[in-house]
């Protein structure tokens, strides 16, 4: 850990002696750069071997050299909170470290030569940020929860800019700041910019606190779907104040709101142009699969630009580009090029948040923009906090009346003490005119203080805040195995009648609507061969799994008994294989069967206990409730119990397909299937499969295994004719011990273990077609078995 | 309704039902629960659609479907000091903790045996756990429980040790108003 410590003093110091020589170079060479040529023919005396050309590369290495800057930077804080403390987030401490290197360049220049200038910001920076939020966004999530997002979105964000500003207006008027020049309108407008929870912030907050997923996309979605509203309110108080105070009537009013609902609208509508347009665009990329994933970023940006042009709201326009455009993209690219696309959507995302938080800081050395009126910087600071609060709360009540799973109030203290405001705020008030507006270096040094103190003290106080609340409402500690038994069980209990009750999703609407999609839209815009996948996949895949069930019957028959025999140490064995370094946990409070005997009677029951509570509390599966924020900044699966939700998933199927198979079915000779039986039960299983994560990995696997065979369901609906143990089926139904376990045997492991995804999937399945071919053959003369 | 839901809660119950009875015959199959993919990857998904089953039965209609939703209303204030005359409601406490008895207690007779706890256990626990830790659990588990040595949680038993768990707040959907 030392060497690490070791490791960021050299990188900093680094940092300090490599950006200061070449700023003062920089500072030197400026007056050089008006005449070049004149002066190097000025000077010409010999021919020189080598020259200093540094006024030809001035602006792309001024721009390499902040990359690289911000990549130290950010490799310097990420080691930092890895190995001595954790306590300040990622993004505060790129702040304070903005802070630093501001203060280099401002001690070598004695002026602030690099600020963050609107425009880089916005059109450089921000975009692939956006783009990044959108095209990860987990859509399901989101729309099912679209309706709290908006009235958060729309709604809150008006509150907080009316509040905000009329609050300070009337403070003005108190005489609390002193003497400004500002009116009613500038207060509107300054809190309207003022207002808007930035993404960038939001993310780079919560990353670090894991909260559950309801709550993290309402606080995402809005801040990604408040930019209509900010940029709206923005701009119509920017042109009120540019009119002045007595032109504004109330066709001047309604021109703002209707202006509204064309700014957000449209730049909605571009940007799912824009998704179609790159849709098809990939569609037809099939034999240059190389560049394809060029075109995600492409597009995506005119999107950006194209809405910024037309005065739309920009932000929304490459948000739903993401979103809508992700399904679609993901199916028609090649398996290299999603990867490409994911890899360098979050290395740009990355990079891009590195370095607006370290300007953000580098911004603040600079004593030119500077005003420091207490009144108004302590007063905006208290009404955005505040308000904030009454505003989430507010809404929330009324919210929750509608809500079939309604918010909770930590869920709330959460979601208000995470309105946090980062650099969009900066940008928009740095844009504002100077003549318009006299107080705007006032409004820019307000403007920076709520950002600090929303990222840097909020985030470090939101973690242990978090905490304080879980752990006052969970249970004390010691509790009893059967207590600790049975709150996980209630709790999973409660999450499965909330997603029976129903997510509020599931309604005429959205089954009329996927229907539409998968007809229509997907028939447009996804590679035919995309598409006839999906639906062949699912059914050899529940063809596959049926096989399965029925050849484990069959086998269990043939052994003769019913209690299906397992031996422990295989299984143990197979799970140690595969479960490695996870196992070494277990493995080291493993309850010593041998020394039972050894130890005396009260310490043998103090082991026991301390190991079974132990034991309980590593290994119970988490309730959907604890944990499965979906989206992460800096890693592509962080859903961390995917192992646990695979198995599961695997558990549950297996004993459904067991159930289903002995109770309803027959199992006949092929016939020609009716498009609707084949719909109904790919149906069903698309059902099961397509909502657990990882199975558009595995899925790919599964083709180039090259599954050939024809697609085979058997008839559901008269059972003409079933193999004779299937007749009296209340007998033969497996004991309930053979149903949870079966013969987990290699072969069968393999095979009945589809959803792992490992490079040797494809062999499995290879093995698994000739296994089942032999078997066949095998029982082909017991029984009247199917027919391959 | 002796259930006591909000005229509004059922109808949006009623429209959920709805949506979930693929067959349009007015009820529920195991299919149609089993459609919904979050149940797939919860452990004890099973075992609570089997709860909306009654003995035996394959189908349940809207009514049954309410009963075994009305555990899960969370108990006023106004209704503890109710007289209970008219027979318990459905989400007292002691009916929202036979209902996770039951979700034990497989064959109905009322105790939960080493078999019964050792399944529930298997179901909520991840493979890592071996056979024998698992078995060691289980017989502490029950050794805490169980106060006349039958090395069976009965129902009495099972209130007793759960008395200081906050049942009500942990076993209720604030929406089934």
């Amino acid at each position: 850990m030392a060497s690490s410590v070791y490791l960021c003093l050299l990188r900093a110091v680094f940092l300090v002696c490599f950006v200061n020589p070449l700023i003062q170079g920089l500072s030197e060479d400026e007056s050089v750069f008006q005449n070049p040529h004149h002066q190097q023919e000025e000077n010409l005396t010999g021919l020189p071997i080598v020259t200093f050309k540094w006024h030809h590369v001035e602006t792309p290495y001024l721009v390499i050299i902040w990359v690289f800057v911000a990549g130290l930077a950010k490799l310097s804080v990420v080691e930092l909170n890895h190995h001595v403390i954790s306590v300040v987030p990622e993004s505060g401490l790129l702040i304070i470290l903005g802070f630093i290197l501001g203060g280099i360049v401002w001690g070598a220049d004695r002026a602030q030569t690099f600020k963050l200038l609107p425009p880089t910001f916005f059109y450089y920076l921000l975009p692939q940020i956006i783009l990044d939020a959108s095209y990860f966004m987990p859509n399901k999530l989101f729309f099912s929860n679209l309706g709290a997002i908006l009235i958060y979105a729309i709604f809150g964000t008006c509150w907080n800019a009316a509040t905000v500003g009329l609050s300070l207006w009337g403070c003005y008027e108190a005489g609390v700041m002193g003497n400004l020049d500002i009116g009613l309108l500038q207060f509107l407008l300054f809190g309207s910019l003022i207002a808007a929870v930035d993404p960038v912030a939001v993310i780079a907050v919560f990353e670090e606190v894991h909260v559950n997923e309801v709550l993290f996309i309402l606080v995402f979605g809005e801040s990604l779907l408040n930019d209509g509203v900010t940029v709206v309110l923005y701009n119509v108080f920017d042109a009120f104040v540019a009119l002045g105070g007595p032109r504004i009537d109330a066709a001047e009013i309604f021109k703002g709101i209707f202006s509204f609902v064309v700014v957000a609208f449209g730049g909605s509508f571009l940007g799912i142009g824009f998704a179609i347009l790159l849709s098809l665009l990939t569609r037809c990329t099939k034999h240059i699969q190389i560049i394809e994933a060029g075109f995600v970023f492409v597009v995506g940006y005119l999107a950006y630009l194209t809405a910024e042009m037309l005065s739309l709201s920009a932000i929304l326009s490459i948000t739903f580009c993401g979103i809508c455009c992700q399904k679609y993209v993901n199916a028609n690219m090649d398996e290299k090029s999603v990867t490409t696309v994911r890899h360098a959507m979050k290395l740009l995302a990355n990079g891009s948040e590195t370095m607006i938080f370290l300007f953000l800081g580098v911004t603040a050395i600079d004593t030119e923009i500077w005003v420091w009126n207490t009144g108004f910087i302590l007063l905006t600071l208290l009404f955005v906090f505040i308000y904030r609060i009454i505003g989430t709360f507010l809404f929330t009540w009324m919210l929750n009346k509608f809500r079939l799973v309604p918010i909770e109030v930590i869920d709330q203290v959460v979601m208000s003490y995470g309105g946090l405001r980062g650099a969009v705020a900066y940008g928009l008030a740095a844009l504002l005119d100077e003549d318009k507006i006299p107080e705007k270096n006032l409004m820019i040094s307000t403007t920076l203080i709520v950002v600090y103190f929303t990222v840097i003290l909020q985030g470090i106080t939101m973690k242990p805040l978090v905490q304080w609340l879980k752990v006052k409402r969970a249970a004390h500690s010691d509790l009893k195995l059967i207590e600790k038994l049975n709150n996980r069980a209630f709790d999973h209990i409660l999450a499965a009648v909330e997603d029976i009750c129903g997510r509020i999703g599931d309604n005429w609407w959205t089954r009329g609507w996927n229907r539409f999609e998968e007809n229509y839209i997907s028939w447009l815009l996804m590679k035919p061969k995309a598409r006839k996948n999906r639906d062949y996949l699912f059914s050899i895949f529940h063809k596959l799994n049926l096989e399965d069930a029925i050849n484990y019957v069959s086998e269990g028959e043939r052994q003769g008994s019913l209690a299906f025999s397992r031996s422990d140490e295989a299984a143990n064995v197979d799970f140690k294989k595969q479960f490695g370094s996870e196992f070494a946990d277990v493995i080291k409070d493993t309850i010593p069967s041998v020394s039972l005997d050894i130890h005396g009677q009260d310490r043998k029951n103090a082991m026991d206990d301390i190991n079974a509570h132990h034991l309980l509390q590593q290994h119970l599966y988490r309730s959907r409730k604890h944990h499965r924020h979906k989206y992460s900044r800096s890693h592509f699966s962080i859903n961390q119990n995917e192992d646990e939700v695979q198995e599961i998933f695997q558990r549950t199927m297996r004993s459904r397909l067991e159930s289903f198979k002995s109770t309803k079915m027959g199992v006949n000779p092929a016939k020609k299937i009716t498009k609707h039986h084949k719909k109904e039960l790919t149906h069903k299983f698309i059902f099961y499969l397509v909502e657990v994560e990882g199975l558009c990995v595995f899925l790919p696997h599964l083709i180039e295994a090259g599954i050939e065979n024809p697609v085979f369901l058997p008839d559901m609906d008269s059972p003409t004719h079933s193999p004779p143990w299937l007749m009296e089926t209340e007998a033969v139904a497996p004991s309930q011990r053979a149903q949870r376990r079966l013969p987990w045997t290699p072969n069968r492991l393999r095979r009945l273990a589809p959803m792992r995804i490992s490079t040797c999937s494809t062999d499995s399945f290879l093995m698994a077609d000739v296994s089942l071919t032999l078997e066949e053959h095998e029982e082909h003369s017991q029984t009247d078995h199917v027919e391959m | 309704k002796k259930l006591n839901i909000s005229h509004s809660q059922i109808t949006r119950l009623y429209s959920r039902f709805h949506s979930l009875d693929k067959g349009e015959n007015g009820a529920l199959s195991r299919e149609d629960f089993q459609r919904i993919p979050e149940l797939a990857i919860n452990p004890l998904g099973d075992r609570i659609i089997n709860a909306f089953f009654p003995e035996g039965e394959d189908q349940v209609n809207f009514r049954g479907f309410m009963r075994t939703l009305a555990h899960f209303r969370p108990v006023e204030d106004n209704e503890k000091n109710k007289d209970l005359t008219s027979g318990e409601p459905l989400n007292s406490r002691t009916n929202k903790l036979h209902f996770a008895f039951q979700l034990y207690d497989l064959d109905r007779d009322d105790k939960i045996s080493r078999d019964e706890l050792l399944q529930v256990l298997r179901m909520m626990v991840g493979v890592n756990i071996s056979d024998e830790q698992l078995g060691s659990i289980a017989d502490r588990t029950i050794q805490e429980a169980d106060t006349n040595g039958d090395m069976c949680i009965s129902f009495s038993e099972f209130t007793k040790v759960l008395e200081k768990v906050d049942v009500e707040q942990k076993m209720s959907i604030r929406f089934l108003h």
